[in-house]
């Protein structure tokens, strides 16, 4: 059963992962591979739009805890968009807030990369 | 009166391919036994954890082994207990984790366990040593937070 999907799209400087469906214990190492590829790919300005995730369990939180400390050094970052309510308050729970940025829409993270690129 | 009364069982096999039906199962359990679409989603996310966790660590993610969840409702109270026969494991006293430091130290172990104990009212365990561990996880109805039944 296609129960989650991921896919990439690349604008200017960033890249940006959809998610669809539901990220759990099974479908986590999808998730691993598209940050390990952009990782390969040396793109470090990551975008994921949760618009469409409906469900996550730790095992899908775990895999942005395993790419962050990569990330952050090669000066990249690793930001949230777009989650529903539900998805959000998993996040909240474990205290992700303290360590990813958070945006509403997609446009407001392109918008902060670009800030953080100019200062 | 709770409209769910029955207790109810499912058996899967140990594979990650399975937690969506476990999900399902638990979902309209919950849902019947009364509880709102939020906590309704607790509970699952609660019992998604503990199947996760024996996969993980009581079966080292052995695909051919079995773990049963067994719902129970009784009055106000609804107990979801996920069995195997792997390695014992007590989430019950593990320690939870300081997150703030957990996460600022990258790390990405213990966040199931953490949610569990966070998701629910109560998480029991027991176990026979090499035959069978007992993961109970309880959460209550509440008017405030019950969906409305008719």
């Amino acid at each position: 059963m296609a129960d989650f999907k991921v896919h990439q799209r690349d604008g200017e400087g960033v890249s940006v992962i959809d998610l669809k469906g539901y990220l759990d214990a099974h479908t986590a190492p999808d998730l691993e591979n598209a940050f390990q590829r952009l990782l390969n790919d040396r793109k470090f300005n990551i975008i994921v739009n949760c618009r469409e995730l409906s469900y996550i369990s730790s095992a899908g939180l775990g895999v942005f805890m395993a790419f962050i400390e990569d990330v952050r050094k090669n000066k990249g970052d690793i930001k949230l968009t777009n989650m529903s309510a539900k998805v959000y308050n998993v996040f909240d729970l474990l205290g992700f807030p303290i360590l990813y940025e958070i945006f509403k829409e997609e446009q407001e993270a392109i918008k902060r990369f670009s800030e953080q690129k100019k200062s | 009166m709770s409209r769910l009364a029955k207790k109810l069982t499912k058996t899967i096999q140990s594979r990650t391919d399975n937690l969506l039906q476990v999900r399902e199962f638990v979902l309209e359990a919950a849902r019947a036994f009364g509880f709102s679409d939020e906590d309704a989603s607790k509970i699952v996310l609660a019992v998604d954890e503990a199947c996760t966790n024996v996969i993980k660590h009581a079966y080292h993610y052995a695909t051919n082994r079995m773990i049963q969840v067994v719902i129970e409702p009784d009055k106000e109270r609804f107990q979801v207990t996920v069995i195997d026969d792997g390695k014992a494991f007590n989430p019950a006293t593990a320690r939870l984790p300081n997150l703030k430091q957990h996460l600022t130290h990258y790390r990405r172990g213990g966040l199931g366990i953490y949610l569990m104990k966070t998701l629910v009212d109560k998480v029991e365990y027991d176990y026979t040593p090499g035959r069978k561990n007992e993961v109970r996880l309880i959460k209550y109805l509440s008017p405030s937070t019950s969906s409305a039944r008719g």
